[in-house]
């Protein structure tokens, strides 16, 4: 560690790691609740498990931003960060802020939180992802501001790389397009269309900067491959998400009442939007092959390859899968959905995050060259069940989807099974999807697990 | 092909492309924006609509319903259910509605479950209101089948 505030990153992301085990705690039991109707019901009803365990998944990617960040900028910067303090009292009011709201889905009905002072004088809530509470969302704000503005003044008073100004460009976009999530017009179709401009423009726009710019850094730190090379890459990446993703926005403007040029306009860019994906393959691989130097800590390259071809897989195949428009006219809303949705947040969100972690916690505990051997075999381990576990996770949902779409919307009104039939004749889909989640999990114990793994002779 | 392409270039094409990405959006955004309060019949918006959406919303219906494919999968699509369940009969549709609200949670073991709302009966007539007006709404007739 070459910067004392660096350290700010340390409880960013333990607290993360945490929010991710309880995200896959949740995502058990609605498997659960699949299945078996009665699970935990009345207690906690479908819609409370998902939004805890989406919003879960939200604010542990945002922490796994910031402490990725916290890290990398005063070295990048070649300056302590701009005030460790702030970064440390916003960590505390985010933390309480994310249990309280959480807490509150688990015990008070939705219908109350909704009746809460804010949210009667400014209606944000009930809409997918964005459940929060309106004063929640303001936190969420206030806290990404403070974040910001200290990331800013670091990167200004220091050196300013290729990698920090990209991050930032996607902070300040993160940031811009949350704004949308104030913004509620009693038209739905209104509604729906804005409502994207913070879903999509986040995760296939503004996020992937962040990405690629968090990719690079520990490509550059683990390969020592020169700047040059590396920010070129970096600048034909983003350049690609940019020019594919705006208007790939449209392969969600298919079927909710926006105008019919959209099925065309929609199709073609998004077509496009597996090409950044593929090039970070491209990215992680060449700059593994042309290394320059051999860093003991094998596994966090093995999790930044990892995160460039889960993340592809995720979002770019399964992405295309359904984002022409004659297609997604079957596949909208299915299972299918879904399954795309599961693998792309984890192979390039969730992995992009455990890729920094897997790098700097070591450092940050005072082992510069990586964990020992002993304990990068389990956190290799680890890596295994959690990747497979998510593929076979979202194969049986993709196996779901398309029985869904054979029975339910293929035939017609007169052969079509009902919605609840159709999820009846899935059930052993289900089971399956329900082993590989308890899959995931070990594999994220296994992932604890390492950090205790003693070593048995000291090594250099 | 990457080492023809030098930094420069690549950060050429990152600022030229971005740019022209960011005008194209944002113009179809605009036009977007106009054309939609026709597509959707913005003017059929009453008041009990307009509640009706926000009983959807305070309820958090989207939490295990798609609405017009977006939402959640666990229970049926709900942008068609006024001709699913009401049969495209606004007064039958209404009745059906006040009767299923009722009756939740179903007694039948292990069936998938929606939570009681406990809604008023005004409140059920928006809901109603809300949705009939969804389904009208100019969605290039998506669903495939009446199913949802
Ligand atoms: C890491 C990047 C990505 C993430 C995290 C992501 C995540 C998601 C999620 C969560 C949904 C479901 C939204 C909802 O609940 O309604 C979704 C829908 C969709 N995604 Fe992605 N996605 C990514 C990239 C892509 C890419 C690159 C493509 C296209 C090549 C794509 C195509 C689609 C389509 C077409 C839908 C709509 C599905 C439907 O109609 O039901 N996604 N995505
Ligand atoms: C490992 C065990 C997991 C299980 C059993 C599980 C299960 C589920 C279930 C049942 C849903 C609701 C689907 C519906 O609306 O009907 C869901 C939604 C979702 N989960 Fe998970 N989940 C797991 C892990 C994860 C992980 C690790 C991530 C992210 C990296 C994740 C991201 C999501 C997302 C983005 C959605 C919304 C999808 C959409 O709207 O299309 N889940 N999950
Ligand atoms: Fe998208």
């Amino acid at each position: 560690m070459k910067y004392s505030s660096q350290m700010v990153a340390k409880p960013y992301f333990i607290f993360a790691l945490i929010l991710l085990a309880g995200e896959i705690v949740f995502g058990l039991a609605m498997g659960a609740q699949y299945l078996y109707g009665d699970f935990l019901f009345p207690a906690i009803p479908f819609n409370v498990l998902r939004m805890v365990h989406t919003n879960l998944l939200i604010v542990l990617l945002l922490f796994g931003f910031m402490g990725a960040t916290y890290y990398l900028i005063p070295e990048e910067s070649e300056r302590e960060l701009w005030s460790p303090m702030l970064a440390k009292l916003t960590f505390w009011i985010f933390a309480a802020a994310g249990v309280a709201t959480i807490l509150g889905y688990l015990f008070v009905p939705y219908a109350t939180l909704s009746a809460s002072l804010a949210n009667s004088f400014w209606p944000t809530m009930g809409r997918e992802f964005l459940e929060q509470p309106t004063i929640t969302k303001v936190g969420i704000v206030l806290v990404v501001l403070s974040y910001i503005f200290n990331t800013t003044m670091t990167v200004i008073k220091g050196r300013k790389t290729t990698i920090s100004v990209i991050l930032l460009t996607g902070l300040f976009g993160l940031a811009f397009f949350f704004l949308f999530a104030f913004y509620v017009p009693q038209n739905l179709a209104m509604d729906k269309f804005f409502w994207w401009f913070v879903v999509h423009l986040w995760v296939e726009g503004t996020w992937e900067l962040i990405l690629g710019a968090l990719l690079a850094f520990v490509l550059i730190k683990t390969t020592g491959v020169d700047r040059e090379h590396i920010d070129k890459w970096l600048y034909l990446i983003i350049a690609m998400t940019l020019i594919s993703g705006l208007a790939g926005t449209g392969h969600h403007f298919f079927y909710i009442g926006t105008p019919g040029y959209w099925l065309w306009i929609g199709s073609i860019a998004s077509a496009a939007e597996p090409i950044p994906f593929f090039l970070m393959i491209l990215f992680a691989f060449n700059m593994s092959k042309n290394r320059r130097i051999q860093h003991d800590n094998k596994i966090a390259l093995t999790w930044a390859k990892g995160t460039a071809v889960v993340g592809f897989l995720g979002a770019g195949v399964w992405g295309f899968f359904h984002t022409l428009a004659p297609v997604n006219y079957y596949t909208h809303g299915t299972q299918l959905t879904a399954a795309h949705g599961h693998l792309s947040f984890f192979g390039a969100y969730v992995m992009i995050c455990f890729t920094l972690i897997s790098y700097a916690m070591p450092i940050l505990r005072g082992r510069p060259h990586g964990n020992g051997p002993k304990s990068q075999k389990v956190e290799l381990a680890s890596f295994w069940m959690m990747v497979l576990g998510m593929i076979g996770l979202t194969l049986a949902l993709t196996v779901a989807g398309i029985m869904q779409i054979e029975m339910q919307r293929l035939p017609d009104a007169a052969h079509a099974l009902g919605f609840m039939e159709t999820q009846a004749a899935i059930s052993k889909v289900y089971m399956v999807r329900l082993a590989f989640g308890v899959m995931v999990l070990l594999g994220l114990l296994t992932y604890f697990y390492s950090f205790f793994v003693k070593e048995e002779k000291a090594y250099a | 092909m990457s080492e023809r392409i030098t930094k420069n270039m690549a950060r050429n094409i990152y600022f030229g492309g971005g740019l022209f990405a960011i005008l194209v959006f944002t113009g179809l955004t605009f036009d977007t924006v106009k054309q939609i309060p026709k597509l959707s019949h913005d003017d059929k918006i009453t008041a009990s609509v307009a509640l009706g959406k926000k009983v959807w919303e305070n309820n958090n219906c989207v939490g295990c319903h798609t609405i017009m494919g977006e939402g959640a999968y666990y229970a049926p699509e709900l942008g068609n259910a006024f001709q699913r369940l009401g049969g495209g009969d606004e007064e039958v549709f209404k009745t059906y509605l006040a009767g299923w609200m009722a009756a939740q949670p179903m007694d039948i073991a292990n069936r998938r479950k929606m939570p009681q709302f406990h809604l008023t009966p005004e409140q059920v007539t928006n809901l109603a209101d809300f949705l009939i007006w969804t389904s009208r709404v100019n969605n290039q007739e998506w669903p495939p089948n009446i199913k949802g």
